[in-house]
């Protein structure tokens, strides 16, 4: 069996640059061959055989869950795609300003034929430097976007004040703290910082995130990490935060813990996401299981949850457990208390 | 065992079969091959999605990601059906009166005999697409069901609803049965009692541990093969309920090779099953009695298709294997 196809899924609301980006990965000479299904062949300006467009079409799968829902569309573009697989190195995903990111995401976990072919590398939001907040305010697409990204594009840097940038990530690291931001102009980024990343990889999770399992400090200063590009001059007056800037319903929840006893959380992870999987956008963790010499790692979209052991833990690092998870109406009490009980 | 004459195109086979005697082979990147005595390689298509026979056995009828819908005949001669630009057209069946039926995203389209075209636009995609017995109907495979709509008349569809994405459909010789294949492991199906509303009792056919993509009729109708477990599954068709009640049987069980594709014999109950381990066997249905026609292959059998005389198989893979079995 040949290698699974690297799929990067494109998110973005109007107007935030992800047909600049797009024609970027199409123009520049990296040496890769991107298949890249589009929503609308539109202002793409480059004419090539492997840009198809694809109406977007969400299948709620018959098993009463209504939050398992796939793309059909994608399915068979990606079906037909697979028949020359030789043509291209990985397939980008874009997606329609008012997309769910989920289903997309879902399809590449639910659907046995996808998932045999291609797997889901990253799923990247373009965000407006200058609208985001406005959009915020009216657009939960935008919200549910930002808060699903691996990674984000924080584009059109060059027209917002220092002032107005912080407060802008600032409310994005409240809706997803653990994703890498990138500030951009004219969505202008070295391609390597955003393709083949495996966000969703079990073995590389969280492996961009080297604070992940660092102590919390007392105050929810959210270290500053992952390629922001701020030098030492960097004067943002917002690195801290502890309110929303809106009233937004997607929150996140980090959990912390010691050694866990293996049956308890697994009941208790499948019993949470089964209940609260709608709520759930995201999660992902890293847990130390008593008795167990590996590392588990563990994520999830909705209801859809996967886990493996990861590698064996090094002599030097702190057994520790510690889960995310993003979503709407997090009942943070109940998540601290009901993750806390399955300490071994 | 059996004598293979063996090809390799290096390409996934969409389809292989016969076209009049000669085999043919019709390939992904949009090259079709027919083997005479001079061989023929045409390249009609950029990139080719669907093909399938027409019903006298002598055109072969091909849609591609460059919007084309074509008509091959034995010398390899090329007739354009439609042009639908850069829409990828991935449906396409054949049907009496030289009837081409073609879908590409949410329209679908049917030509007669004289080239007179009529379109059909759904609210979701079409993803499967048959004849009826006669002709009159075309039957369209969507979200949530099946609409079977009059090839000559301006009249209403009747609907067909069952929850769910179908993803293929085929209608039973005695024109009694619609049987769709569906995004989950299942296949659904209809009693047509009365044709013209529709009305008629549903059919579950489950348990299938893969989706099911491949489906064929026995002769006149008597069983439905179907693809998607490490057997054929064979149901049987013969009583006014169709299987209902009943089991199927499972015919050429491997253990944990999955059956990749079914196409049953033109006139003997009899059923080739390909695998995803390349094999081909065939089974005589009732006795399940089976000759193992292809040992083993480097990938999955994606198409079978007997000869008009029940003699030669042809086989094609996803990696580009091919070859005539004589049996």
């Amino acid at each position: 069996m040949t290698q699974p196809i690297p799929v990067t899924v494109l998110t973005g609301y109007l107007g935030s640059g992800k047909t600049t980006l797009l024609n970027r990965i199409l123009s520049q000479s990296h040496g890769k061959k991107y298949a890249v299904i589009v929503n609308e062949f539109g202002e793409i300006g480059i004419d090539n055989d492997l840009i198809v467009s694809s109406d977007e079409e969400i299948y709620e799968m018959n098993n009463g869950c209504v939050c398992c829902t796939v793309r059909g569309d994608l399915i068979r573009v990606i079906s037909n795609l697979m028949k020359r697989r030789g043509r291209f190195d990985a397939i980008i995903v874009e997606t329609t300003g008012l997309a769910d990111p989920a289903p997309v995401a879902q399809t590449f976990f639910m659907d046995d034929d996808v998932r045999a072919w291609a797997k889901l590398d990253a799923v990247i939001a373009l965000v407006d430097a200058k609208h985001l907040m406005l959009r915020l305010k009216d657009a939960p697409e935008a919200e549910d976007q930002i808060a699903f990204a691996d990674v984000i594009l924080l584009n059109k840097i060059d027209l917002v004040s220092d002032d107005e940038r912080g407060k802008v990530e600032a409310a994005i690291r409240v809706l997803n703290p653990h994703a890498v931001i990138y500030p951009t102009k004219q969505a202008d980024i070295d391609l390597g910082l955003i393709l083949d990343r495996g966000a969703f990889d079990l073995d590389r999770i969280l492996a961009d995130d080297p604070k992940f399992l660092e102590p919390e400090s007392d105050h929810h200063h959210h270290e500053h990490n992952h390629g922001h590009d701020c030098g030492p001059d960097c004067d943002h007056p917002d690195h801290e935060y502890t309110t929303s800037p809106h009233d937004s319903e997607i929150t996140s929840v980090s959990l912390r813990g010691t050694e866990m006893n293996s049956d308890m959380f697994f009941q208790w992870i499948n019993k949470i996401t089964q209940i609260d999987g709608p709520d759930i956008l995201r999660l992902k963790g890293i847990i130390a299981f008593a008795d167990d010499p590996d590392r588990y790692v563990v994520q999830g979209i909705h209801m859809i949850v996967e886990g493996d052991h990861q590698r064996p833990w090094k002599d030097n690092e702190k057994r520790e457990s510690r889960l995310v998870f993003i979503g709407r109406n997090l009942d943070h009490e109940k998540l601290t208390r009901t993750f806390a009980a399955c300490h071994a | 065992m059996p004598e293979i004459n063996n090809s390799n195109f290096e390409v996934f086979v969409e389809y292989a079969g016969f076209l009049g005697d000669l085999p043919i082979f019709a390939l992904a990147d949009g090259t079709v091959q027919i083997l005479a005595t001079d061989n023929i390689s045409i390249m009609p298509h950029n990139g080719l999605l669907s093909a399938c026979l027409s019903l006298d056995g002598n055109k072969l009828i091909t849609g591609g990601e460059d919007g084309l819908v074509l008509a091959i005949n034995p010398h390899g001669e090329i007739h354009q059906i439609a042009d639908l630009g850069d829409q990828w057209v991935d449906k396409i069946a054949a049907g009496p009166q030289g009837l081409v039926g073609f879908a590409s995203g949410r329209s679908a389209f049917v030509v007669d005999g004289n080239s007179e075209q009529k379109g059909f636009t759904h609210a979701r995609t079409i993803e499967g697409i048959c004849f009826a017995p006669k002709g009159k109907r075309m039957a369209l495979a969507r979200y949530n069901g099946v609409s079977l709509h009059w090839t000559g008349l301006d009249a209403a569809p009747v609907e067909l609803e069952w929850a769910g994405s179908h993803t293929g459909v085929t209608i039973s010789p005695n024109g009694k049965f619609i049987v769709t294949t569906m995004q989950e492991n299942a296949l659904h199906g209809w009693r047509l009692d009365n044709p013209a509303t529709g009305d008629g009792k549903h059919m579950r056919m489950t348990g299938y541990p893969t989706k099911v993509k491949s489906i064929s009729w026995s002769a006149k109708g008597k069983w439905l093969a179907s693809s998607g477990a490490p057997a054929a599954i064979v149901w049987p068709f013969t009583s006014k309920d169709g299987p209902m009640g009943k089991t199927p049987k499972e015919l050429g069980s491997m253990g944990d090779n999955l059956v990749t594709v079914v196409c049953c014999h033109p006139s003997q109950q009899v059923v080739a099953i390909g695998y995803d381990n390349g094999m081909v066997l065939a089974v005589r249905i009732d006795d399940e009695k089976e000759a193992v026609l292809r040992k083993t292959g480097k990938a999955p059998v994606n198409s079978l298709n007997w000869d008009k005389k029940g003699v030669r198989l042809a086989f094609g893979s996803e990696e580009g294997e091919a070859g005539v079995i004589e049996i």
